[in-house]
C-alpha cells in the first residue's frame, strides 16, 4: 500500500507493507543506505534514527508508525558532514569499520539535543543501546564531550 | 601488459555500474585531471595537477591500511600528503596479471610489519624514475636531479612530477633503489589521520550491503544450523504467495568433505525486499540432514579435552615447523617428565579454557552479485579480494577474466572474511535466477554459521628451585584439529627461559568451522599462559612482574616493555580489599604487548575494570596515531570477550545467535581509563599492531581480580564467574 512519509524534510510516498520495519524502507524504497542492519531485534543500535526528537531503532519499528512524523537519518543532520557531532567525530577519529557510526552519531544527536552539557554517566546511559565491535567507545565519549563544548560557541 | 590510467578508470567506472566509491569525490578539475593522470606503476599515477593517486590492494576494515598504504608509498615518492589520493586496487587486474599486486591478503597484522619492503619500493622506484625521466629531459646528470615534495629540480631548473610523469613511465631503471632506512622518513612516523574517517560520519561509506545495482532483487539464506548437516528438502510452495516471493533457489555443496573453499549446502529465498525473503525464508518448512554434529556439544568437547589433558599429549619440536625461541635446541624437553616427579617443589596447575567466539562484525556478511553471460560483477565481505574473486570464477566456472570483483569498505573483519562463503551464495543466486541479487545473511545466521575463534583448553605443571623460580615445566593444551596451530601460539613462543620446558599438544575433532579471528591463538593461550606465570611466581615467592623480568634477561624487546611497566604504571600486588592491580605481557605478531588491569570487585561479586594501561613495542611505528587506535581496539575486542562472550554448542549448533544473548561490551562497561603507550626499540624489526593489545588484556584482568579477592579465574567470560 502507498505510505507517506517525512524524511529528512522531505514527504515521500512508498509503496510498502505497513509492518515493513521502518529501516528497510529507508534503506531499500527511500534509498538512503546510511542507516545500517546490525541485528534486527533492537539490540545494537545500528539501525538507529531519530523520529520526532527520539533516538529510535528502525529495525523493528513498523514503517506505519512513523507515519506523520519527522523522521531524521544519517543523511540529514547536516549538508556538508559539519554538524557539531560529524566534526568532533572527525577531529578525535571516532569511525574505524565505521558501520555503526551512523548509529552511534544519531544516538550522540538524539542525546545533546536533550542534554546539551551530558555527564559521563548520562552518555554511557544514553548510548548503552549502541554496539560498536572496533571498541570506538572511549573515543565516542570524548567526541560527544567536544560536541557540546564546541556547540556552547 | 601495460594499462593506462585512463583505461583504468574507465573499467571500473563500469564495473561499478556508475557507483563511485573511494575517498575522495573528484571536484569537476580533478576529474579532467584525473582523466590525464599517467600511471608509472600500478600502484600509482600523477596527473597533470600533481595528483597523486595511490592504490592500495589490502582491504580497509577499520584498521587504516587504506591509509597506511599510501602512507608508504608517499613516504618513498616524496610527495606532500594532501596531494595524495587514494584509491581501491582493481582485483581484477591483480589475478589476472601474475598477482601484479603480489597479495590482496588482509589479515595477521601484516599490511605494514610484512608488505613493507615491496610497497615502499613501489613509490621509490617511481620516485627514481621521474628523477632519470627530468635527468634526461634537462640533459643533466642524474645525481644532479632532486625530487623532493612532488617537485624535481637540478640547479636552476624546476619542474613538478605531474610535468614528467609520461617520460617516467616509459623509464627503465637500471638498478631498483633500495627503500628508506628508519631515520631517513618525514612522513612516517608522524600522526597521519586516517583518510576514511571523513566518509563514516556522514553515511557515505560504501559497504557491500549498500551496493545497488539496477533490477536487483533480494534474498535470505539458511544453511543447516548444524554447521556441516546438509539440505534434505524445502517446500517453496508453503510460502510462494507470500508478498513479493519471487523464487527459492538451492545452494549445493559441491566437494564431499566440507572445506573453506566451497559453497555450504543452503537454501535462499529470493524477494522484492530482504524483509520480503527473509520472512518467507523463516515460514518456510526445511528438512535438514545434521550429520556428525548433532552429538557435539561445548560440554561434550570439554569432558573430551579434559580426559585428554590427563594423559600425555603430541611433544612440540622444532623439527616439527615449531618457530619457538622457548624450545631451542639445548632446552631439555624430554628429561621434563622425570623431573616433575622428582620435584621437591611441586606445582600443579588446574584447567583453564577458553570457549567459542564468533567474529559478530557489526555488518553481517552480505554480497551483491550481477552474473550475465560474459561477464560475472561481485561486491563483497572479504578479506581477500583476489582469494574471493578465484572463488566466485570457480563457482560459475568462468575465467577470472571476466569475473570484477569490486572493494568495498568492510564494517568490520577481525578474520571473519576469509573462511566465507557469501560471494559464492550471492553468485550462484545470481546464476539461476538471471538478475542481479543482494545477499544479506541475517544476523542468527551469520553467528551460526560463522567460521569461529576455537575452543582452547590448557594446564601445566612445574618443578620449582631453591629460588623459587622454575626448574622444569610442561605445557599442555587441547587445540582444534582444522586449525591445530591456533593452540601453538604464544606457547611455542613463550620467552621464558626456563632450563627443562616441554609443550605439549592434543587436538579434537568437531563439525565447527574455524576461522582466524583477531589473535585466536594468542588470545586464548595468553590466557592461560600469563595466568599460570602469576601462579608460579606466587608460588615461589616471588613478585610476578619481577619473575618476568628475571626469566626474560637479555630479551631486550620484552624488558623494554616490563620495565616500562615497573616504572608508569604504578605497579603494586597490595592495593587493599576489593581492589587489584594485575600484568600481563603476550608476545604475537612480532609485538610485545604488555597490559596493566586495575580492577575492583564488588561485595557482590560485580566487577569493575578501572584501568587499562598497555606498553607496546613492535620495533617500529610508521603511524603511532593509528597504532594507538588499533590498540585501543583491540584491547576492547578481548576485554568484550572476557567480560561477556563465549557462545554455547548444544546438540550440535550454537544457541546464543544475536546479541541479546550473545553479549557485547557496551559503553557503560567501558573502563574509563585506557593509556596506550608505545615502547619501541625501534631497531631491525617490525611487529603488528590490529591485534596485539587484545591478547594480554584478559590475564592481566584475571590476575587483578585474583589480588582483589583471592579468586582466581580460569575462564571467560568473568561475567559467570563464582567470586
Amino acid at each position: 500500500m502507498a505510505i507517506s512519509l517525512n524524511i529528512n524534510g522531505k514527504d515521500i510516498s512508498i509503496d510498502a507493507d505497513p509492518q515493513m520495519p521502518l529501516l528497510w524502507a529507508i534503506r531499500e524504497k527511500a534509498g538512503l543506505n546510511g542507516t545500517k542492519f546490525g541485528c534486527g531485534i533492537a539490540q545494537c543500535g545500528a539501525c538507529m534514527v531519530i523520529v520526532d526528537g527520539a533516538a529510535v531503532r528502525s529495525c523493528n519499528t513498523p514503517v506505519a508508525s512513523a507515519v506523520g512524523k519527522a523522521i531524521r537519518t544519517i543523511e540529514g543532520i547536516s549538508e556538508n558532514n559539519d554538524h557539531p557531532v560529524q566534526v568532533a567525530w572527525q577531529e578525535l577519529t571516532v569511525p574505524q569499520c565505521g558501520y555503526c557510526q551512523s548509529g552511534q552519531i544519531m544516538s550522540a544527536v538524539a542525546l545533546l539535543e536533550r542534554t546539551p552539557n551530558p555527564s559521563d554517566t548520562e552518555i554511557d546511559k544514553s548510548m548503552a543501546g549502541n554496539i560498536c565491535r572496533c571498541g570506538t567507545y572511549p573515543r565516542i565519549r570524548a567526541a560527544i564531550h567536544q560536541a557540546a563544548e564546541a556547540s556552547k560557541d | 601488459m601495460k594499462f593506462t590510467r585512463r583505461n583504468f578508470l574507465k573499467v571500473s567506472a563500469t564495473a561499478a555500474g556508475g557507483l563511485v566509491i573511494g575517498f575522495h569525490m573528484p571536484s569537476k578539475a580533478q576529474a579532467e585531471g584525473l582523466a590525464s593522470s599517467t600511471e608509472i606503476n600500478a600502484w600509482l599515477s600523477i596527473d597533470a595537477d600533481n595528483i597523486v593517486s595511490i592504490a592500495t590492494p589490502q582491504t580497509e576494515m577499520g584498521q587504516g591500511a587504506f591509509t597506511a598504504v599510501p602512507m608508504m608509498v608517499a613516504e618513498e615518492l616524496d610527495v606532500p600528503w594532501e596531494n595524495v589520493r587514494h584509491v581501491f586496487a582493481d582485483a581484477n587486474r591483480h589475478v589476472n596479471n601474475g598477482d601484479l599486486y603480489t597479495t590482496t591478503m588482509t589479515g595477521g597484522s601484516m599490511t605494514v610489519s610484512r608488505r613493507h619492503p615491496y610497497i615502499m619500493q613501489a613509490g621509490a622506484s617511481a620516485r627514481e624514475r621521474l628523477r632519470q625521466a627530468a635527468a634526461t629531459r634537462w640533459n643533466v646528470s642524474l645525481d644532479q636531479v632532486v625530487a623532493k615534495q612532488g617537485m624535481l629540480s637540478a640547479g636552476d631548473k624546476q619542474g613538478t612530477y605531474g610535468e614528467f610523469a609520461a617520460d617516467a613511465a616509459a623509464v627503465t631503471l637500471e638498478e631498483e633503489p633500495k627503500i628508506k632506512p628508519y631515520g631517513d622518513w618525514w612522513l612516517l612516523g608522524t600522526d597521519v589521520k586516517r583518510l576514511d574517517v571523513a566518509l563514516k560520519t556522514n553515511g557515505t561509506a560504501v559497504f557491500p550491503i549498500d551496493v545497488e545495482v539496477p533490477g536487483m532483487v533480494y534474498a535470505a539464506v539458511a544453511a543447516c544450523p548444524v554447521p556441516e548437516g546438509k539440505l534434505v528438502s524445502f517446500d517453496f510452495d508453503a510460502i510462494k504467495d507470500m508478498p513479493g516471493v519471487i523464487q527459492a533457489v538451492e545452494l549445493k555443496q559441491t566437494k564431499d568433505t566440507p572445506s573453506f573453499t566451497d559453497l555450504r549446502s543452503a537454501v535462499a529465498v529470493v524477494a522484492e525486499s530482504w524483509y520480503q525473503a527473509k520472512n518467507a525464508l523463516s515460514a518456510m518448512p526445511i528438512v535438514w540432514d545434521f550429520g556428525r554434529g548433532a552429538s557435539i556439544s561445548y560440554e561434550s568437547q570439554t569432558a573430551e579435552a579434559l580426559s585428554l589433558l590427563a594423559g600425555t599429549g603430541t611433544v612440540l619440536r622444532d623439527e616439527e615447523g615449531n618457530p619457538g625461541k622457548g624450545i631451542d635446541k639445548g632446552v631439555n624437553q624430554d628429561d621434563v617428565p622425570g623431573l616433575l616427579e622428582a620435584a621437591t617443589k611441586l606445582v600443579v596447575g588446574e584447567v583453564y579454557s577458553r570457549p567459542f567466539e564468533a567474529h559478530a562484525t557489526m555488518m553481517p556478511p552480505a554480497a551483491v552479485a550481477d552474473v550475465k553471460e560474459d561477464r560475472v560483477d561481485i561486491w563483497t565481505f572479504t578479506q581477500d579480494i583476489g582469494r574471493s574473486l578465484h572463488e566466485v570464477a570457480d563457482q560459475l566456472g568462468r575465467d577470472t577474466a571476466n569475473v570484477h570483483l569490486h572493494q568495498t569498505y568492510l564494517g568490520g573483519g577481525f578474520g571473519g572474511g576469509f573462511n566465507m562463503d557469501v560471494h559464492r551464495q550471492a553468485a550462484a543466486i545470481s546464476a539461476a535466477i538471471g538478475k542481479p541479487v543482494k545477499v544479506i545473511r541475517s544476523r542468527e545466521e551469520d553467528i551460526a554459521g560463522d567460521s569461529q575463534r576455537p575452543p582452547v583448553w590448557g594446564t601445566y605443571k612445574a618443578a620449582l628451585g631453591e629460588d623459587g623460580l622454575p626448574t622444569a615445566l610442561m605445557t599442555h593444551f587441547v587445540g582444534e584439529e582444522k586449525m591445530p596451530n591456533f593452540a601453538r601460539s604464544s606457547v611455542a613462543n613463550m620467552p621464558y627461559l626456563v632450563p627443562n620446558l616441554r609443550h605439549e599438544l592434543s587436538i579434537i575433532q568437531n563439525h565447527v568451522p574455524i576461522g582466524y579471528h583477531r589473535a585466536p591463538g594468542a588470545n586464548s593461550n595468553g590466557f592461560i599462559i600469563e595466568q599460570m606465570v602469576d601462579e608460579l611466581a606466587q608460588a615461589g615467592d616471588w613478585d610476578p612482574l619481577e619473575w618476568r623480568l628475571k626469566l626474560t634477561e637479555g630479551n631486550e624487546p620484552w624488558q623494554r616493555v616490563l620495565l616500562a611497566m615497573k616504572e608508569k604504571s604504578g605497579w603494586t600486588t597490595d592495593m587493599g580489599k576489593g581492589e587489584g592491580m594485575g600484568l600481563a605481557v603476550v608476545e604475537s605478531h612480532g609485538t610485545v604487548a604488555g597490559c596493566v588491569a586495575t580492577v575492583s570487585v564488588s561485595r557482590r561479586g560485580q566487577i569493575y575494570v578501572d584501568r587499562l594501561q598497555y606498553f607496546l613495542n613492535s620495533g617500529y611505528v610508521i603511524n603511532p596515531l593509528n597504532a594507538i587506535e588499533q590498540a585501543e581496539s583491540s584491547a576492547i575486542w578481548e576485554l568484550s570477550h572476557a567480560m561477556f562472550g563465549g557462545l554455547d554448542l548444544r546438540d550440535g549448533r550454537f544457541v546464543n545467535t544475536n546479541f541479546d544473548s550473545y553479549p557485547m561490551l557496551r559503553m557503560p562497561d567501558t573502563p574509563p581509563v585506557i593509556e596506550v603507550e608505545l615502547v619501541n626499540s625501534e631497531d631491525q624489526w617490525w611487529g603488528g599492531l590490529g591485534e596485539p593489545a587484545g591478547p594480554p588484556t584478559p590475564p592481566a584482568i584475571a590476575n587483578a581480580i585474583f589480588y582483589a579477592t583471592g579468586t582466581r579465574v580460569r575462564t571467560t567470560p568473568f561475567t559467570k564467574a563464582a567470586l
